[in-house]
């Protein structure tokens, strides 16, 4: 009885996750019609894939996922980069410079970023960035950074410092010692990290909107904005179809990180 | 180790696979281009989204292209929800498109910080005179420096029109209005009763974004919500003809219960559903939302569109769609060659039909599709010799009073909230502590 409860309970749970995927399936499989009715379907009456064929005939879908991909790993990936030095840095240098960088991290939060897109633009012209995927990609690492820098702060606080003593003590330099100690250890750090820039820059809008001009370049959430109108009236069906294929690659993406997020949990533990 | 050779690698392939993308070198300086044996390009921005819309906007281009391989435009599509932040940023930046499709309310702003270009004496005569000084109107404004200018083509207009359901009206006996014989507001609000029956409700209020509708629909009773002094001070006014519209509304929501409170909350398409059921008999909702009825309407739904209702006089507020030229595109002849061609007559109809709104063209009105009795074209295109200047549009501070003080203000009065009397103090005390900034 318990073990069913907890099937239930496990199921119920998927069920609420899953909640958004069934509706975009099956809001994208019905027919304007049945979409205007006043008692939602969960199953179409009568199933269409005209919403599919409207969507990619009308946009390039495949293209601007392409690119949205390219610009969402390579934020990840440069964020990381850039966050993890500074964040080992903050985490094991503590002293008044480390508390007020630490301190500007966490204002610079809060500055609605509505705010920075003009600079941003002004800087990003001047460098001829306007209307380029690298573009795009700085400005993703610029406003993931401070909050992806706090997390990793967080990991390497985590690490005891003991572990690196240790590693001196057997005659480890700081660089060997960060590699072959921490950094296995920070791995799990380092993934949620990944996953949480690649989500942030995946589904970012305004800054996209402000930087990218040329159809050509354009990213996913641009493209899907074009089925809606104003005064939030939307062409539900080939937008819904549209952001159902849009899920798509990030899904591919999180099934291949998250083996290891998995692994990397491990390897944390095992070294613990 | 894998791990991070496996981050590396993607890196890399990232950054190299941006760069190969279209995204390697600036796209938007060609368009700034046009030297010595080069085609001029000019970077065209437009809203249009429906499908018919868009196509009909691809088409013009193309055939302009063709014609003209010297001036090479390229359509850019925006979003209506995001543009004005887009364009904000664009002008500041200094990289504005050349031509730029927005809606009226937002010229105003716009104009008076010097982003646009003043079309008043660039225009050609054809395309001028082909459309009514009404619809002008909508586009002329202060330059900030008292002087008034012409800041866009005004080419697509929304009219309030009810769209309703055919075989309710024919069973409730009601007398079909025509453009000719509008129905009153009194005689809207007895049909409405009369069409309220059991769990139907004669009309629906679709009321998320309350302002520009009831400012609009406001001028049937000669209510302009704004006053200018002698001093040249623009102030709120909500006196007696202003109240008129906000009453009336108010009392089939809560006291005729011919309005379905529950709509209130609703955006404009929202109700459809509800009006396909049964729910409602009528829409009071702009002409575009025809093209949602044909849409989405189910086999056999009989619906009509009726003319817009008429107080001391039928006027409704225009707001109309532009064309504009940024004023530091480097070839604002040719961004203007382009939009008259783009405007011309049979363009207009093309892009009316795609929009389901009104062509501000008097070539275009008249063009067969515009005045077809098929999808209650007739009525909608008859329906524009009631618009007129909204008074607002001139209004600098509209854009804040309206989100900050009227939404808010109008959301809460409709609900039942807080009395006419206390919606008016509140719009005109705190609309005037907005509008004050704003004149300083």
């Amino acid at each position: 009885m318990k073990q069913l409860l907890k099937y239930v309970a496990l199921l119920a749970y998927v069920f609420f996750l899953a909640f958004p995927l069934v509706w975009l399936l099956s809001t994208a499989l019905k027919t304007p019609q049945e979409m205007a009715g006043l008692h939602p379907t969960w199953i179409p009456e009568r199933p269409t894939l005209d919403n599919f064929a409207a969507a990619f005939g009308e946009q390039d879908l495949v293209g601007a996922a392409a690119r949205s991909m390219v610009v969402a790993i390579a934020s990840a990936v440069l964020t990381v980069v850039v966050a993890l030095p500074a964040a080992y840095a903050m985490a094991r240098y503590r002293g008044a410079v480390s508390r007020v960088a630490t301190g500007w991290v966490l204002v610079s939060q809060v500055f609605p970023f509505i705010l920075i897109i003009i600079p941003l633009f002004m800087v990003l012209r001047n460098l001829d960035l306007v209307n380029t995927l690298p573009g795009l990609i700085i400005v993703h690492v610029t406003f993931t950074l401070p909050f992806a820098l706090w997390m990793l702060q967080g990991y390497v606080r985590a690490v005891p410092r003991e572990l690196e003593e240790a590693a001196s003590v057997d005659g480890a330099g700081r660089i060997r010692s960060i590699v072959s100690v921490v950094a296995p250890l920070l791995a799990p750090g380092v993934v949620a990290t990944l996953l949480f820039s690649f989500i942030s820059s995946w589904n970012e809008f305004l800054f996209a909107l402000v930087v990218l001009k040329d159809p050509d370049v354009m990213t996913l959430p641009l493209t899907l904005v074009r089925f809606t109108g104003p005064e939030g009236v939307s062409r539900l069906g080939p937008l819904a179809a549209a952001s159902l294929m849009a899920t798509i690659p990030s899904l591919i993406f999180f099934a291949i990180i998250q083996r290891r997020l998995r692994s990397g949990l491990m390897a944390g533990a095992v070294k613990g | 180790m894998r791990i991070k050779s496996a981050l590396a690698a993607a890196a890399i392939v990232a950054m190299a696979a941006a760069c190969g993308s279209g995204g390697g070198g600036n796209a938007a300086e060609p368009a700034k281009s046009g030297g010595a044996g080069e085609p001029v390009k000019l970077n065209f921005l437009s809203l249009a989204w429906q499908k018919e819309s868009v196509a009909a906007n691809k088409e013009i281009v193309d055939a302009w292209n063709k014609a003209n391989p010297n001036i090479q435009v390229t359509y850019v599509q925006g979003s209506w929800d995001n543009v004005n932040d887009q364009l904000v940023t664009s002008f500041e930046g200094g990289d504005a498109p050349d031509v730029i499709h927005d809606d009226s309310p937002a010229l105003s702003g716009f104009a008076s910080r010097g982003y646009l270009l003043d079309l008043k004496d660039k225009l050609p005569a054809e395309l001028k005179s082909d459309i009514p000084q009404s619809a002008w109107d909508t586009v002329t404004f202060d330059d900030g420096k008292g002087n008034q200018g012409v800041y866009g083509v005004p080419f697509l207009q929304e009219s309030q029109v009810i769209i309703a359901n055919k075989k309710l009206l024919d069973a409730a006996k009601v007398r079909i209005p025509t453009p000719e014989s509008p129905w009153t507001w009194d005689e809207f609000a007895e049909i409405s009763k009369k069409l309220t029956k059991g769990e139907a409700f004669g009309v629906a209020w679709p009321m998320k974004s309350p302002v520009n509708k009831t400012l609009n629909l406001a001028l049937n009773f000669n209510g302009t919500f704004f006053q200018t002094g002698a001093d040249g001070k623009t102030t709120v006014k909500v006196g007696p003809e202003e109240k008129q519209v906000l009453q009336r509304i108010h009392d089939q929501l809560h006291k005729d219960k011919s309005a379905d409170p529950s709509a209130l909350g609703m955006g404009t398409a929202d109700p459809l559903p509800g009006f396909f059921a049964g729910k409602y008999a009528m829409l009071p909702v702009g002409v575009y939302l025809r093209q949602q009825v044909v849409e989405q309407a189910p086999d056999g739904f009989e619906w009509v569109t009726l003319p817009p209702l008429k107080g001391e006089t039928a006027n409704q507020g225009a707001v109309s769609q532009t064309l504009s030229v940024s004023a530091d595109s480097k070839h604002p002849d040719e961004a203007i060659k382009f939009m008259a061609f783009f405007l011309n007559g049979p363009n207009q109809a093309k892009l009316a039909k795609g929009d389901w709104l009104l062509p501000t063209s008097q070539q275009a009105a008249a063009d067969p599709s515009m005045t077809t009795k098929e999808n209650g074209w007739d009525i909608a295109t008859a329906s524009a010799k009631n618009l007129v200047v909204a008074p607002f549009l001139k209004v600098n501070g509209f854009d804040e009073w309206k989100s900050k003080v009227a939404t808010p203000t109008l959301q809460q009065y409709f609900a039942n909230k807080i009395s006419l009397d206390d919606a008016a103090k509140q719009l005109v005390e705190e609309g005037n502590k907005v509008l004050e900034r704003y004149s300083q």
